[in-house]
């Protein structure tokens, strides 16, 4: 099905079926996009990718939306919004059915359980994620710095975290990284 | 932004007793969500919080809670999940569609803006620069959000946990196995370990 002879059914196929296996939502699914969109379809280099990364972070809007920046790059207008359906489509059914399941059922133990099983899991999906683009983004000393310090800010303080993105943004465009 | 109060004051301020619950219209959940998706950089569920539960009133704090356990706990993006529940709460299936439009047109309009713009100068080299300097404070947010959310389990101690997270991250970081095999295997495994652990306290 993941025939290369449509771009536009290859990225609904590959997104429909990762949104249902994204737990922990979009950041945690961040490793499989990059195996999926630099490693098996070709779709983007690794430095491509790290750049999606940093546009979908720096725009506002849910995190998800990183899948309409590589449809587009894929299949321009068309490839973004097959790729944001694709990807958002199934699991909001999914979610439409089983809340109205539990609504009616009422018994919320196993959602409590299934949900603290998976925070270890989606955390640990998370740090990859963070390791993968890391490999990319950080090529000098200086690069991982920055990365350290907009982690340690964020973690202790509570500023708004665009700030943190426009200063790595001015410091890159004065050629620091 | 001009502040909407709720159409009629709560009579009490702090609403522990809230009077009927507001009823949104299929406009007022797609204008809601939009403002909330595009207030929200980098995570949207801070405002999506804030504008359910404090501006609007449309749901107290447990109802939200309960209803992103629910989104957090199925796959895909959960704030996409939570617009349709939401939205479908109030207005059947026509109210999950505004919600999820509210959320993800809008931005998706400038996601691919921004995607058009990447593909004409994105070669140029100080915009590369840029980016390049946009990523690494990017990913230094997401670490921090790990950290975050690790916190709960390094109070509990919970070596269990800390060990699944640890063993997902080399196995997709470090090996990068496919995430479906993983899953598969480590869903079940974490599921049984919560289980028994669940038991063990109670025994």
């Amino acid at each position: 099905m993941s025939s290369e002879s449509s771009p536009i059914a290859a990225l609904v196929w590959t997104f429909g079926l990762m949104s249902l296996f994204a737990v922990g939502g979009a950041n945690s699914a961040i490793p499989e996009m990059h195996r999926a969109a630099v490693d098996v379809h070709h779709w983007l280099t690794d430095k491509q990718f790290a750049d999606v990364f940093a546009i979908s972070q720096l725009s506002p809007g849910p995190n998800v939306l990183i899948v309409t920046l590589i449809g587009y790059s894929v299949a321009g207008v068309a490839g973004a919004l097959a790729a944001t359906v694709a990807m958002c489509g199934p699991t909001a059914l999914l979610a439409y059915y089983v809340s109205r399941f539990l609504d009616r059922s009422r018994d919320a133990r196993w959602p409590a359980i299934i949900q603290a099983a998976l925070v270890p899991l989606s955390i640990g999906l998370m740090a990859a994620s963070g390791l993968i683009v890391a490999q990319t983004s950080d090529q000098s000393w200086i690069a991982v710095l920055i990365t350290i310090v907009a982690a340690a800010l964020a973690f202790a303080t509570r500023i708004n975290p665009l700030w943190m993105l426009l200063a790595g943004g001015l410091l890159g465009f004065a050629g620091v990284v | 932004m001009p502040p909407e109060s709720p159409p009629v004051a709560a009579p009490a301020p702090d609403a522990s007793a809230p009077p009927a619950p507001l009823q949104p219209g299929l406009l007022e959940l797609f204008l809601a969500f939009a403002k909330m998706s595009l207030a929200g950089f980098g995570g949207v569920l801070v405002w999506a919080r804030r504008s359910i539960v404090e501006q609007h009133r449309w749901m107290t704090a447990e109802e939200f809670n309960e209803t992103f356990a629910l989104c957090h706990f199925l796959p895909g993006p959960n704030i996409v999940n939570l617009s349709v529940v939401f939205g479908s709460r109030f207005r059947g299936i026509a109210g999950g569609l505004a919600a999820f439009a509210g959320l993800v047109g809008p931005p998706m309009v400038i996601a691919t803006i921004l995607a058009a713009l990447y593909a004409r100068y994105g070669d140029i080299d100080v915009l590369r620069r840029t980016l390049a300097g946009v990523a690494c404070a990017a990913v230094g947010l997401l670490f921090a959000v790990v950290l975050k959310m690790m916190m709960p389990l390094l109070k509990r101690r919970d070596v269990t946990g800390l060990v699944i997270l640890a063993t997902v991250f080399v196995a997709i970081g470090l090996i990068r196995w496919p995430l479906q095999i993983v899953l598969l295997v480590a869903i079940p495994l974490s599921i049984a370990t919560t289980v028994l652990a669940r038991r063990m306290v109670k025994a």
